[in-house]
């Protein structure tokens, strides 16, 4: 079986991955997509974490499920945006969009 | 008695009316509405005191206090409340009486003394708010309900000399009065607050039941600077009755009031509100005889100084309503000094009631001197006696008014004015011989100035009137108040005032004292001639007169130079020494803690606000540096 270490190790590769990416990519789709790694890596904890140290029981994996919907429905939102902001400023670079400020 | 509540309510209630709708009612239906409602305050009044003094109010030969009303309007403490009520005592039944007539006839009068003027219908709204707050002062039944019926009568009092708001010089009169008054109703409250603290009550009742023995008790030994509390406190309460009542040196307000229309000046500024401080004293009489003798006999002295130079100062003015508001001033401290020169009970209690008898026959004649003055003003339009002489031939019936109530101030037989006066000069003749000799020459002075001025306007020289101008008698709503009181002038002398009103509220008899009668009426004669020679004939002698007496004379002109004196003290002194630097503390303590703060918190604010830039990744950035910091917090420290 392979050590819970080595699926950490992977997770946490793989969101900060998405945090740089997060940060530094200036495509709004690009951002979106990072934000779709973090996600997969915490939903990846929740059943490592599930599997090994509570094999008996489903709550984790659970958890991952409704994290999986709920990043779809958010994609789903998300794109609409970007498609709105694309109509209004014929642009989806992020540098672009700071009118929001209060 | 419970229907004594709408003597008060009906003002009210006109006065609401005709404040609210009297702009879309026509001048002839404000001024009937408002009349009409005097008329029902009047009738009822009238049965209040019949009631009152027939048939309710004498309980085992003791006039009871009454209170026909009483709401709780505010409570401080288990002890301390707020009332407002209507107290009915021989007292407030004289004053509702005397307020209820005199304002009736200034409403009747002023139908036709006011026609055609802008504001028509606000003045008699003014009217009602007046006759409302003075009604509501005289029966309060508590000295808290008194103040602020007070300031009511104040601030209607003040609109009302400003009703010419166009003229300078009636705003300045308007908020001269009211700032004088008010000055010396800070001391009146002051008095209040003293007093209810020590005694726990604000009730008249219980401040001057038992010979005031509350206070009394409550206040012994207690003092302040060598004087006692109960001294302090009826000082200051005397403070503000001086205000109101014109006392030395708080009496410069009233000559300027003039400015207001006449019959405003004869209803409140004669006959009602100065005499509130009188009232005031009246109200607490108890108490300052037996809390505070030395305050009393202050109240005397001050009485007797502003009596003789009220009348000294009405001898040369020429405004004939000026002439009137100094002998108003006189008549006032008149009463005053009775007051302070009496005793409790029985006939010790002489001054109490002639100085109430006074009032009364007062309120009446000098509410007549004051519309017949307007009657003249209205015919000749000026009120400088220089531009009046020889109307008797033009108007009779404000001409035998006039002299009428010229003779009753004076002091002759049988008008009213002598019964009360002599009255007066009994007491104080058995009480101090100095007062005694003040009030003497003094009533000597009101025959002279009383008859200069009656000669002057309706004798005199022949003076040529434009013919088809000729001054003319009044209208009848102007003729017929002036009979009426001139009638009441000629028989209310004869009312037995002791066997209603008397210090301890026991009846007592009085009898004549021939001396002082014959001293009275002597000296009154003397001025009505030295009047006559020097002012029938309208001849250039007053003018010699005046000149040999020179200095004397042109300071007397200018009423001894007071309103200077308080221009300096407040111009030169309170203004630079504590209004100023009060403002400057204001604008740059108060004010700069206030800016400093404010421009701290902007500073502050621009300084951070770089870091909302509108960047959602520099957030973003932010935040995980900031979820770092907080784990690596977290797990090592």
């Amino acid at each position: 079986m392979i050590p819970m270490n080595h699926y950490l190790v992977v997770s946490t590769i793989l969101f900060f991955v998405g945090i740089y990416g997060f940060i530094a990519r200036k495509n709004m789709l690009a951002v979106l997509i990072s934000i779709e790694l973090v996600l997969n890596a915490v939903e990846i904890n929740f059943s490592v974490f599930n599997r090994y140290l509570y094999p008996e029981r489903l709550e984790g994996m659970f958890f991952s499920l409704f994290g999986i919907a709920i990043s779809a429905a958010e994609t789903a939102v998300a794109i609409a945006i970007i498609i709105n902001v694309y109509r209004s400023v014929q642009n989806i670079d992020i540098r672009h969009i700071d009118k929001l400020k209060g | 008695m419970e229907f004594t509540l709408l003597i008060v309510a009906v003002p009210l209630l006109m006065f609401l009316v005709l404040g609210l709708a009297g702009g879309k009612m026509s001048h002839r239906a404000a001024g009937v509405a408002g009349t009409l409602g005097m008329a029902v305050a009047t009738a009822l009044s009238y049965a209040a005191a019949f009631r009152y003094f027939f048939v309710e109010g004498k309980v085992d030969g003791v006039f009871q206090k009454i209170a026909s009303f009483s709401v709780e309007w505010l409570r401080f403490s288990d002890k301390l409340h707020i009332d407002l009520g209507v107290l009915l005592d021989p007292i407030s039944v004289m004053m509702l009486v005397v307020i209820t007539t005199v304002s009736l006839m200034v409403h009747v009068y002023s139908l036709a003394y006011m026609h055609g003027e802008k504001g028509f219908q606000r003045y008699y709204a003014l009217l009602s708010l007046f006759s409302f707050s003075m009604l509501g002062l005289v029966v309060a039944t508590n000295i808290f309900q008194m103040y602020i019926f007070w300031e009511l009568v104040g601030v209607s009092s003040y609109s009302l000399i400003g009703f010419y708001y166009t003229k300078p010089s009636a705003v300045s009169a308007s908020k001269k009065a009211f700032i004088v008054t008010r000055f010396a109703d800070l001391g009146f409250l002051v008095g209040i607050l003293l007093l209810s603290y020590y005694t726990g009550t604000f009730d008249f009742g219980q401040l001057t039941g038992n010979e005031a023995s509350l206070v009394l008790d409550s206040t012994a030994g207690l003092s302040f600077m060598g004087v006692s509390v109960a001294s302090w406190a009826m000082a200051l309460i005397f403070m503000g009755g001086a205000g109101k009542s014109a006392m030395f040196p708080l009496h410069i307000w009233l000559p300027d009031a003039m400015e207001g229309p006449t019959p405003v000046s004869a209803l409140i500024h004669a006959a009602t509100m100065v005499v509130a401080g009188v009232y005031l004293v009246a109200r607490l009489f108890p108490v300052y005889y037996f809390a505070a003798p030395d305050v009393l006999a202050m109240v005397g002295y001050i009485g007797a100084f502003t009596a003789l130079f009220a009348a000294v100062i009405a001898i040369t003015q020429t405004d004939i309503k000026r002439v009137l508001a100094f002998s108003t001033i006189s008549q006032i401290a008149y009463m005053m000094v009775a007051l302070s020169v009496s005793g409790y009970g029985g006939h010790d209690g002489l001054g109490y009631m002639a100085s109430m008898f006074h009032l009364f026959t007062h309120a009446f004649f000098k509410a007549l001197l004051f519309l017949g003055a307007g009657s003249v003003i209205h015919a000749v339009h000026s009120n400088e006696m220089g531009d009046m002489g020889n109307l008797r031939k033009y108007m009779p019936i404000t001409h035998l008014t006039f002299l009428i109530a010229c003779l009753s101030i004076a002091g002759i037989f049988p008008f009213s004015g002598f019964f009360s006066k002599d009255e007066i000069l009994v007491a104080a003749l058995h009480h101090d011989p100095l007062l005694f000799a003040v009030l003497w020459a003094v009533a000597g002075l009101t025959a002279f100035y009383m008859f200069r001025l009656y000669f002057a306007i309706f004798w005199g020289k022949k003076k040529a009137y434009d013919e088809r101008h000729a001054p003319h008698e009044s209208p009848l709503a102007m003729s017929i108040p002036l009979a009426f009181l001139a009638v009441l002038t000629c028989v209310t002398g004869f009312t037995p005032f002791s066997q209603f009103i008397s210090g301890d509220s026991v009846p007592f008899e009085t009898h004549t004292e021939m001396s002082v009668v014959v001293a009275g009426t002597l000296v009154a004669l003397l001025g009505i001639l030295v009047a006559r020679q020097l002012y029938i004939k309208g001849g250039e002698r007053p003018a010699k007169i005046a000149t040999s007496l020179g200095r004397l004379y042109r300071a007397t002109l200018h009423k001894f130079y007071l309103d200077e004196v308080w221009m300096f003290m407040t111009k030169k002194v309170v203004f630079r020494y504590l209004s100023d630097p009060i403002a400057w503390f204001d604008r740059h303590i108060i004010d700069g803690t206030m800016d400093g703060i404010g421009w701290t918190t902007h500073r502050l604010s621009s300084s951070v606000k770089v870091f909302q830039n509108g960047k959602v990744q520099f957030y973003a950035f932010v935040f995980v540096v900031g979820t770092f910091a907080i784990a690596v917090w977290a797990l090592f420290l």
